[in-house]
């Protein structure tokens, strides 16, 4: 089921201007605080109406501006994921589950309440209020009252940002989940780079109410121009199998025949896994490197070369396991002769890639 | 022990349940009404809803008498709203339902400012969130808003029946002082105060009156905890 969206929409003096189509699968609307990336959601929900345009889910048609069709939110058949959660204070877990679900006319019920507590691990919250829920707890309930109103989409809206980290990490294969075994389309709102390395099919790159690039994680992460979010951001992207986990607790991973070691992956051997690794958190070095701690070596070609205003330099190496981004000063990149065509080698510490850059292959 | 005793007479009794009587319909009867415009004033934007907004408050500021009489003109047996009435048996004015509109109305403000401001502290994101989940916009308003703003509505409810209990000059105008049909406890105090030696009846209504409004504060406590309770002390 894809996405086709094509939206004009004015609040006050923000103006909101969207125009794609993406695929089935994960599409990150991936953007700064305020770039307009909630409107563009809640436009898709039908919570704010957008001044002209066409929304258009599959083969549905939520809202067209030519036809007058606005489809009120409950016809749309979404499920919502708030940041919040937003989960109804006055119902215990079990009824704020159920609320959706018992809307749904008798024919469309069918996700089965066991099975959805059971995936989310709910079955012993199901008599708590929302206040006695931890935000990760919360989070979860949320996700599940939305799966059980049946959605044919789902979005979410910044579902991890107001958690800790091992919630984060709590939360995030639930995604991966819904992605890969539901196979439920989602509208995904993040300006984590870790979120879009994990999730994302699709990214929708928003900045001050414009879209400025579409396209896919690894390209839109790998390129200094879109970043959005600021060059600390700027990562690659590999794609890599588990071959062996290490008594030491490091699993080792197989990229395109580059063997890398990384922090424990809980997953079978064979699965394939994404990979996120930050360009500033590699190294380069112009010989096969020796009697260095760092334990993964890229060797490549350099194929882009690009210096900005600031002191650094961003260095396109490309690998048996993938284009590599490598984050330098110019003053290293003189001093080592970087240029295209020339060879190099990347250095990543297994430490440098933490577990939530980690994720299901999708 | 009190009933035909020298200390509580039938005379009192009879004030006593028809104050009771007169407030409780007064209350119930204004309370889908009140629940609606509190609801109109709190979440929806419309032409008029400032006129609204102070029809609702104008008998907290006008002289009762002048709402009294007001009644009186309007549901009176020669009012226009009143002829119609009476022509089906259904008269007001000189009557305990007369009494009953009379308080409704002077507690109507009071009820009404205290279920809005609970309406306007529901989050209008959770509504949202139940019209994302399919919800109608009456099945949101029945499952969310008015279920978390309970404790405001039994507020607004109790509220409105201590003013009716406690109603004088808008019930005296419209329906008089009539022993056993509009004889309420002010109206029964104002009169003993009439009357020579009438002092100590109206001393004992004096304090009847204050425990019935203070168990009325008590019962609306008891409701209040009850509903924070259930919602799992945040």
């Amino acid at each position: 089921m894809s996405f086709e969206i094509d939206i004009t929409l004015q609040q006050g003096a923000f103006r909101l201007d969207a125009r794609f189509t993406a695929p089935a699968g994960v599409t990150v609307l991936f953007g700064r605080s305020g770039s307009g990336k909630t409107t563009l959601v809640n436009a898709v929900a039908g919570l704010v109406r957008p001044q002209k345009g066409l929304i258009k889910i599959g083969e549905r048609v939520l809202f067209d501006s030519h036809s007058g069709t606005m489809l009120p939110p409950r016809q749309r058949r979404l499920g919502y994921i708030f940041q919040d959660g937003r989960l109804f204070p006055h119902l215990s877990v079990r009824k704020n589950l159920l609320y959706g679900h018992r809307l749904l006319p008798a024919a469309r019920r069918t996700e089965a309440f066991d099975q959805i507590v059971d995936m989310l691990g709910l079955d012993l919250l199901l008599d708590r209020r929302p206040a006695q829920l931890s935000g990760g707890e919360r989070q979860r309930v949320a996700i599940g009252r939305a799966l059980l109103a049946a959605p044919e989409v789902l979005l979410a809206d910044e579902p991890l940002t107001a958690l800790d980290m091992p919630r984060k990490m709590e939360i995030l294969p639930y995604f991966e989940r819904i992605r890969d075994e539901l196979k439920l389309p989602i509208l995904y709102v993040s300006h984590s780079a870790a979120e879009v390395a994990r999730l994302a099919t699709t990214v929708v790159v928003l900045d001050r109410g414009r879209i400025t690039q579409v396209g896919s994680a690894g390209d839109v992460l790998s390129d200094p121009q879109v970043a959005p979010t600021g060059v600390r951001n700027l990562s690659s992207l590999l794609r890599a199998r588990l071959v062996v986990q290490h008594a030491d607790g490091l699993s080792e991973l197989d990229a395109g025949g580059i063997a890398l070691l990384v922090p424990r992956v809980s997953a079978e051997l064979g699965t394939m896994v994404r990979l996120r690794i930050s360009a500033h958190e590699v190294i380069l070095s112009d010989r096969a490197p020796t009697g260095l701690s760092a334990l993964n070596v890229l060797p490549g070609e350099i194929t882009g070369l690009r210096t900005g205003e600031g002191p650094g330099a961003l260095v396109t190496l490309s690998t048996a396991a993938g284009p590599l981004v490598a984050r330098v000063t110019q003053r290293s990149a003189r001093a080592l002769g970087l240029a295209i065509g020339n060879r190099s080698y990347a250095i990543v510490k297994s430490v440098a890639i933490a577990p939530e850059d980690v994720g299901g292959g999708g | 022990m009190l009933d035909g005793t020298p200390w509580f007479g039938p005379a009192e009794w009879t004030a006593v349940r028809l104050s009771v009587r007169v407030a409780f319909w007064a209350m119930l009867t204004s309370l889908p009404l009140g629940i609606a415009v509190a609801w109109l004033l709190a979440r929806r934007d419309f032409p008029g809803k400032q006129v609204l907004n102070g029809l609702v408050h104008l008998p907290l500021i006008l002289p009762p008498v002048v709402t009294g009489y007001l009644l009186l003109l309007c549901f009176g047996p020669y009012g226009p709203l009143g002829r119609i009435l009476e022509a089906y048996g259904l008269g007001l004015a000189f009557r305990w339902t007369g009494a009953s509109l009379a308080a409704a109305i002077m507690g109507f403000p009071l009820m009404v400012r205290s279920i809005r401001l609970s309406f306007e502290l529901v989050d209008p994101n959770l509504e949202q969130a139940a019209a994302t989940l399919g919800a109608s916009p009456l099945w949101i308003f029945c499952s969310v808003t008015l279920p978390m703003a309970l404790p405001g509505v039994i507020a607004g409810a109790v509220l409105a029946f201590a003013k009716a209990m406690g109603e004088f000059g808008a019930t005296i105008t419209f329906v008089a002082n009539i022993p056993s049909e509009t004889q309420t406890l002010p109206s029964a105090i104002y009169s003993f105060l009439q009357v020579p030696d009438g002092e100590t009846a109206a001393l004992r209504l004096v304090l009847v009156s204050v425990a019935i409004s203070f168990a009325a504060l008590m019962v609306s406590e008891a409701l209040n905890r009850r509903v924070s309770r259930a919602r799992g002390r945040a």
